[in-house]
């Protein structure tokens, strides 16, 4: 309610003041009059008393008025209003208290009975619009919208200015109607009825003239045609218009054909244009070319000699690829497996011993294989090895199954050489101390065919294929009483270029080929053999050659005569001893290695001096009890001396021994790049020595767990050489990679490997021959890393070397200057102590003079104290003493 | 000619103007081919650097070829031409 109330009070008092404020002059139903005190009590509305502000409505009797009126005439204050109570049809008048004096006066009467109404029934509402109107001022905000309810309409005067406005027919509208028929028959007349409201007039038209064309008075011309015409205000061309235009060439091609009537040349002969004799000599003599000559040859002589201090023809581009590793895999780093050999026959339960490539022919390997027996088994079955010959078996990679050839020899061959200058020459040392010679010329062609034919079938002499493996006999063995003691453990051509003479003196060789051979034995001796007959019997010599050729049948092996004269009475030409250093014998050497130098000199002798270098084998020789077990490297440099005594010749003590490999040595071989460097492969380790180093090893490696069995200098890098190893390891040492080990090792085999040799088949393949102690031989090929040397590599391995020198020298003077400080320090201190040893003396004596100085000065200082504090009697004296 | 000595120097050719020989180290066929060659590739040589700057003139020419370098010092009146082998 209140919600409702509020709104709608707000609008009535809206209203209300809106009444108020238009009708401030009283309208006529609101009489504004004044009643005095009294009058207000007669009637019961006296000001703020009955009628209040909240109260204000007081309805009054007419009858009490008009007796008012009566009573009091002219003073009544409803005397102004006498006629208007008078005509008041009913019996009440609502009198209004006015507080706020909107009419001018404190009270007004109503005088019609609708307002009367009107406004009882307002206050009703204005009663509590009034009480509300504090609050509703407060809550005028609220506005609760709400369809206002439609009251009656006051008329207030406003319908004048309305109907002034509005239109309204002042008449009623007239009314045509036209009608006319269609049918003749039906006409008629209709005239004015005045049964409509409604002016009507009907128009119709006369009957006479029904259907026929009409006719208006006003019409003049047939009809107002409306036809359409070219209007040129829509026609108008534009003159000028304004457009972008782009030129362009016009081209075309055409073609015509024209006479070429011009003049060219087919050829020409020229001769040059020569001067006369006479005009050069004047020309030459001119003083013209004289000052041309002066003035340039300067410019040309620098040019000339730049050219000479560098090399132009350097391309640098390809020098800078050199440097750069090959960035590779595996693949290239990596030994890759080429192929393997093993004879079936021939090379089970055997092992290999040595293998050679054969240096002619390419892809031919030699190998020399022998009984796995140690020695007791030996004699044990020595009956059957005699069944069994031993080989030296060819292999060719054409055929993997059967050798090519198989050399025959007395007995199990530890070692053998191709001869350099003639290849079909071998020479091979047996177990039993002898030296083997073959000739296999006749089979060399064997030897290149199969390499050439892979199949074997093709063959280009047409023969037959051969399956069986020619069997070629030694045709040389020295006598077995001259040979050596022991088996040949290593065996050397000379090379060409020099030989020895019986007394040990070397000479050059006239031949230009290798006849000479030095053995080695671990029975103390080497010994120098020689191929050519001996010079006695060179007569007799070719008579034996004619001799054999006759009796050619006699031959019934079929070997060659080459050596013919050498066989079963061979003697060396010199035998050697190498006593010990310390003069306690003699030395077991196991390998040679050879060192020739040869000096041009003006007048054209040849002065050669060699070296030897011996390694120890592991029993020594018969007048030393004790057996050593170490390896020495013994380097000596050998020439046979004669003894002045006896007239004797003997070899000189050897001039450096030295002892770093614990066990035997079994290689000793000198780097193909450098000549003074020599690798030695002992037991656990192996050692690098140079030359006239006498200090030590260059290089020593660190004790390996399994045995090195050998060693051997790869071919084309100058720091790479390969180790074998016990356990069939293959190691790989690069000295400008890694000093301490192996940049790489390969496992081939498991059984121990007993020889590795490299051959280069071109510059970019090499091939690793490796065979193991169970007779295989093993082809490997060579990783591109190790075929190519870095282009300085030699110079960083001499430099490397050199500097392992300076390190050893600096390492000897430092022991020096170590033992020799120490000897410093040791006498040092001896004086030291000498001298502590006279000074503690004197200071004890020294001491104690002063222990009684201070006595006496104590008793002195005491005597005086006494003295002072006067207690000092005459019996006091110091004691002196 | 003490230039014939130096080392790696396998032939000497004076020319005139007109690119005749005068003296020579080398055979005849030879010396001619060198004359006339040389000598019109010099003229185009001297006018190139005459053409980049008037000022300029052509005191040396150098062809360096993979076996050998032909030197040419060309004077007004005459032509040196020396072919050395310096890789000797």
């Amino acid at each position: 309610k209140t919600a409702l109330n509020i709104k709608q009070t707000f609008n009535k008092k809206k209203n209300k003041k809106e009444l108020e404020r238009i009708d401030k002059s009283h309208p006529d139903h609101i009489f504004p009059l004044v009643l005095t005190s009294a009058t207000q009590e007669l009637f019961g509305c006296r000001a703020d008393e009955d009628v209040t502000g909240d109260d204000p409505y007081r309805l009054l009797k007419k009858e009490d008025i008009i007796q008012d009126m009566k009573t009091r005439a002219a003073i009544s204050d409803f005397s102004p209003i006498k006629q208007a109570i008078l005509d008041y049809p009913e019996d009440e008048i609502l009198l209004v208290f006015d507080r706020d004096f909107t009419y001018g006066q404190s009270f007004y009467l109503v005088l019609t009975v609708d307002a009367k109404e009107s406004m009882l029934r307002s206050p009703a509402e204005v009663d509590g619009e009034e009480e509300e109107e504090g609050e509703s001022e407060d809550l005028s905000e609220i506005m609760v919208q709400k369809t206002p309810e439609p009251q009656a309409w006051v008329s207030l005067g406003s319908e004048r200015e309305i109907e002034d406005e509005s239109l309204m027919d002042t008449r009623p509208k007239v009314r045509y109607s036209h009608t006319y028929t269609i049918h003749k028959r039906n006409t008629h007349h209709i005239h004015n009825t005045q049964l409509f409201t409604q002016l009507c007039y009907k128009v119709s038209r006369l009957r006479r003239e029904t259907g026929a064309p009409l006719h208006f008075s006003d019409y003049s011309t047939e009809c107002v045609e409306c036809s359409p015409y070219q209007d040129s205000s829509f026609s108008t061309r534009r003159m000028e218009r304004a457009s972008g235009v782009q030129a362009v060439p016009v081209t075309s091609s055409s073609s015509s054909q024209t006479v070429w009537k011009h003049k060219r040349n087919m050829w020409t002969q020229y001769q040059p244009r020569v001067l006369d004799e006479e005009e050069k000599e004047n020309i030459l003599l001119s003083k013209n070319l004289k000052n041309f000559l002066n003035s340039v040859t300067l410019r040309v002589e620098v040019a000339i000699q730049q050219n000479i201090i560098m090399n132009m023809f350097v391309d640098d581009w390809r020098d800078l690829a050199e440097e750069v590793p090959v960035l590779g895999g595996k693949a290239n780093t990596q030994l890759k497996k080429y192929q393997s050999f093993t004879d079936l026959n021939h090379s089970k339960n055997k092992t290999i011993s040595y293998i050679n490539w054969h240096p002619a022919v390419s892809g031919v390997i030699a190998v020399a294989v022998r009984e796995r027996l140690s020695y007791e088994e030996r004699i044990d079955s020595s009956t059957k090895l005699l069944l069994n010959p031993a080989l030296i078996l060819f292999w060719s990679f054409s055929d993997p199954i059967n050798p090519q050839l198989m050399l025959e020899c007395p007995d199990d061959v530890f070692c053998f050489e191709f001869c350099p200058s003639d290849p079909n020459i071998i020479a091979g040392g047996c177990m039993n101390g002898q030296v083997v010679l073959w000739d296999i010329s006749a089979h060399m062609e064997r030897l290149q065919g199969a390499r050439a034919g892979v199949g074997g079938k093709n063959n280009l002499h047409g023969n037959t294929l051969v399956t069986d493996t020619p069997v070629v006999r030694y045709c040389a063995v020295s006598g077995i009483e001259n040979g050596h003691k022991a088996p040949v453990t290593d065996i050397q051509w000379l090379p060409d270029t020099f030989e020895v003479s019986r007394t040990g003196i070397p000479l050059e060789n006239k031949n230009q080929t290798s006849v000479q051979i030095v053995t080695c034995a671990p029975d103390c001796c080497v010994m120098f053999w020689d191929l050519r007959a001996p010079r006695v019997v060179s007569q007799s010599q070719i008579d034996r050659k004619q001799k054999t050729e006759e009796k050619i049948l006699d031959n019934p092996h079929g070997v060659p005569n080459t050596f013919k004269h050498l066989n079963l009475t061979w003697k060396p030409l010199i035998r050697v001893t190498l006593p010990k250093v310390d003069g306690r014998g003699e030395y077991s050497p196991m390998k040679l290695s050879l060192r020739e130098s040869l000096f041009n000199s003006p007048s054209g002798t040849v002065h050669v001096q060699y070296t030897v270098n011996i390694s120890e084998h592991i029993y020594t020789d018969k007048n030393n009890v004790s057996i050593c077990q170490d390896g020495e490297i013994v380097y000596t440099d050998w020439k046979l001396e004669k003894d002045n005594e006896s007239g004797r010749l003997f070899s000189p003590k050897p001039t450096h021994c030295f002892r770093v490999h614990d066990g035997l040595v079994n290689t000793v071989l000198r780097s193909p790049f450098f000549k003074d460097i020599i690798l030695s492969v002992g037991l656990w380790n192996f050692a690098i020595w140079k030359e006239g180093v006498t200090n030590g090893p260059i290089l020593q490696s660190p004790y390996s767990q399994k045995n090195c069995t050998l060693g051997f200098w790869s071919l084309t890098r100058p720091a790479v050489f390969f180790i074998g190893k016990e356990d069939g390891n293959l190691e790989i040492w690069d000295l400008l990679e890694k000093t301490h080990e192996p940049s790489q090792t390969h496992t081939i085999t498991t059984a121990p490997i007993t020889c590795i040799k490299p051959w280069v088949i071109s510059v970019k393949q090499q091939l690793l021959a490796v065979s193991e102690h169970l007779g295989t031989l093993h082809i490997l090929e060579v990783p591109r890393r190790l075929l190519h040397p870095s282009s300085k590599e030699k110079l960083n391995v001499s430099m490397y070397f050199e500097k392992e020198v300076e390190r050893l020298i600096y390492f000897e003077k430092r022991q020096e200057m170590r033992a020799k400080e120490k000897r410093e320090m040791d006498a040092e201190e001896q004086r030291r102590k000498m001298e502590i040893g006279a000074v503690s003396m004197k200071s004890v004596k020294e001491a104690e003079q002063d222990e009684l100085k201070e006595w006496e000065e104590y008793r002195k200082l005491e005597n005086l104290l006494l003295k002072n504090m006067g207690l000092l009697t005459e019996s006091h004296d110091p004691v002196e003493s | 000619m003490s230039i014939q000595t130096h080392k790696g120097v396998i032939g000497t050719i004076v020319v005139n103007a007109e690119g005749i020989p005068i003296r020579t180290t080398l055979d005849n066929s030879t010396t001619v081919q060198y004359a006339g060659l040389l000598h019109q590739l010099t003229m185009k040589a001297r006018s190139t650097v005459r053409d980049i700057d008037p000022q300029n003139d052509l005191t040396f020419l150098r062809i360096r070829s993979k076996k050998h370098e032909i030197m040419v010092a060309p004077d007004k009146e005459y032509l040196l031409i020396v072919i050395q082998n310096p890789s000797e």
